[in-house]
């Protein structure tokens, strides 16, 4: 319980960064922070307590195994946050090269 | 390295670089083929390779590195490695459903066993080490042209 | 499970220096340290896969948001609103933080998952697919669907890539010709 409130914390620091400043670069650091906060919940949802890996083994003939599916799917979400960020990265370096500056406010002509 | 870009790093890098490039893309291709039997898989292992290729771009600056993969096969790379994953997951029909494992399984804990899923890693890591220095390449690029202006 | 609390503790110190420091450099490299302090984290939750690839994603994230903050400068603003902006953020996060501590109380406690499609995957896993890696197994064989998604949308985030960095119309000198290959 409280390792779900911690990662609840962590979660809310991305989103405090997020909303609250003003550089592109520190909202892309925010994004990213929220989203490591989502993959440690997953995780710790699946853990089981005293539970090994879930890959079986020649040898030991334990069945007391963490929960292999949401493994599964935060192996695909890492990959593709790496990729978002990427595109994040490419728009903020052509608004820095447009407009000279990461600021959001400093950016008049961006509008709807 | 910004004032120096067409030469890349000092000579201490460069020759650690050359030692160890080939032995991180081992490890790639050896976590990739070992994807199925020990941690690992095509995500880690792409990403792996990616990094090899920008580690050798970081030191000898970005002509050495596209003379040896040019962006455009990087990008062809990465539509290889989609449809030959798409193709599998079709051939899939000769067995009759779609992403069905018609390849025998083998016995377990050997590398040639599990049928169709070493194939899809190999797929897989063909696109996402493609992909991830496609898009690196395209920011290098991007920022070299930005400092030029300035 | 001291040592996972002592991380994450690490690991919110780690956000709020990245959060708060004014420098852009030194922000980029918080976010690395949170990174690698969950790569320990997973290796700690039993999750060997997803902890080598949260490490090798991390290192490439770090390169690449350092090649874009390298030699840029950070604005410095502070506007009128400062208190009303302030107040109504921490009024959101504090109602977030509220309602999400209540849904707590209906999860799995944890250690005990509650774990009805995985217990299938595991008795039956390795005879129907013949792989050791259970996680390998569901990604590409149970859940290959999942997989397929997520290269269609590797696909597309490598194509907007590209189309936001190429240059089409801003032909100045021909100097600039080379460039517009890609």
């Amino acid at each position: 319980m409280t390792l779900y409130l911690l990662c609840l914390l962590l979660f809310c620091l991305g989103i405090y960064c997020v909303l609250r400043k003003r550089n592109i670069i520190k909202i892309i650091v925010g994004l990213i922070i929220s989203e490591y906060a989502v993959n440690l919940f997953f995780i710790l949802i699946g853990y089981r307590m005293q539970g090994r890996s879930p890959i079986f083994d020649q040898k030991a003939d334990i069945l007391n195994m963490v929960d292999p599916l949401p493994q599964a799917l935060v192996l695909t979400s890492i990959v593709i946050g790496v990729a978002s960020m990427a595109l994040l990265i490419a728009i903020a370096m052509r608004i820095y090269e447009k407009y000279g500056t990461f600021d959001i406010t400093q950016i008049k002509e961006l509008r709807g | 390295m910004i004032q120096e870009k067409h030469k890349g790093m000092s000579l201490i890098v460069k020759t650690i670089t050359r030692l160890t490039v080939g032995f991180i893309i081992l490890y790639g291709i050896y976590i990739i083929s070992h994807g199925h039997v020990s941690p690992g898989g095509g995500f880690a292992g792409g990403v792996i390779i990616a990094l090899s290729f920008i580690h050798l771009m970081l030191a000898y600056g970005k002509e050495e590195t596209l003379k040896r993969l040019p962006h455009n096969a990087a990008s062809i790379l990465e539509s290889i490695g989609a449809l030959l994953f798409l193709m599998i997951a079709v051939l899939g029909f000769t067995g009759g459903s779609f992403f069905l494992n018609f390849i025998p399984k083998g016995e377990p804990f050997r590398l040639f066993s599990a049928g169709i899923i070493p194939l899809c890693n190999v797929a897989i890591s063909f696109k996402v080490s493609a992909g991830l220095f496609a898009i690196f390449v395209a920011l290098v690029l991007l920022k070299l042209d930005t400092e030029k202006k300035e | 499970m001291l040592g996972l609390h002592i991380l994450l503790v690490l690991m919110i110190i780690g956000a709020i220096i990245a959060i708060e420091v004014k420098d852009l450099l030194s922000s980029v490299v918080a976010v690395g340290a949170v990174g690698l302090c969950l790569s320990i984290v997973f290796l700690i939750l039993k999750a060997p896969d997803v902890a080598i690839t949260q490490l090798v994603v991390e290192i490439l994230a770090l390169i690449i948001l350092i090649r874009a903050t390298l030699k840029k400068d950070l604005p410095f603003s502070t506007s009128g609103r400062w208190l009303v902006n302030t107040f109504i953020t921490g009024a959101f996060i504090v109602v977030l933080m509220v309602i999400a501590a209540k849904c707590f109380q209906d999860l799995p406690k944890f250690g005990y998952p509650d774990m009805r499609v995985a217990r299938t995957y595991l008795s039956e896993g390795m005879a129907k697919t013949g792989a050791t890696n259970i996680v390998a197994a569901v990604i590409l064989d149970f859940r290959a669907f999942d997989t397929l998604g997520e290269a269609t949308v590797l696909f597309a985030a490598v194509i907007s890539v590209l189309a936001v960095v190429r240059r089409v119309g801003r032909k100045k000198e021909g100097q600039q010709e080379e460039e517009e290959e890609y």
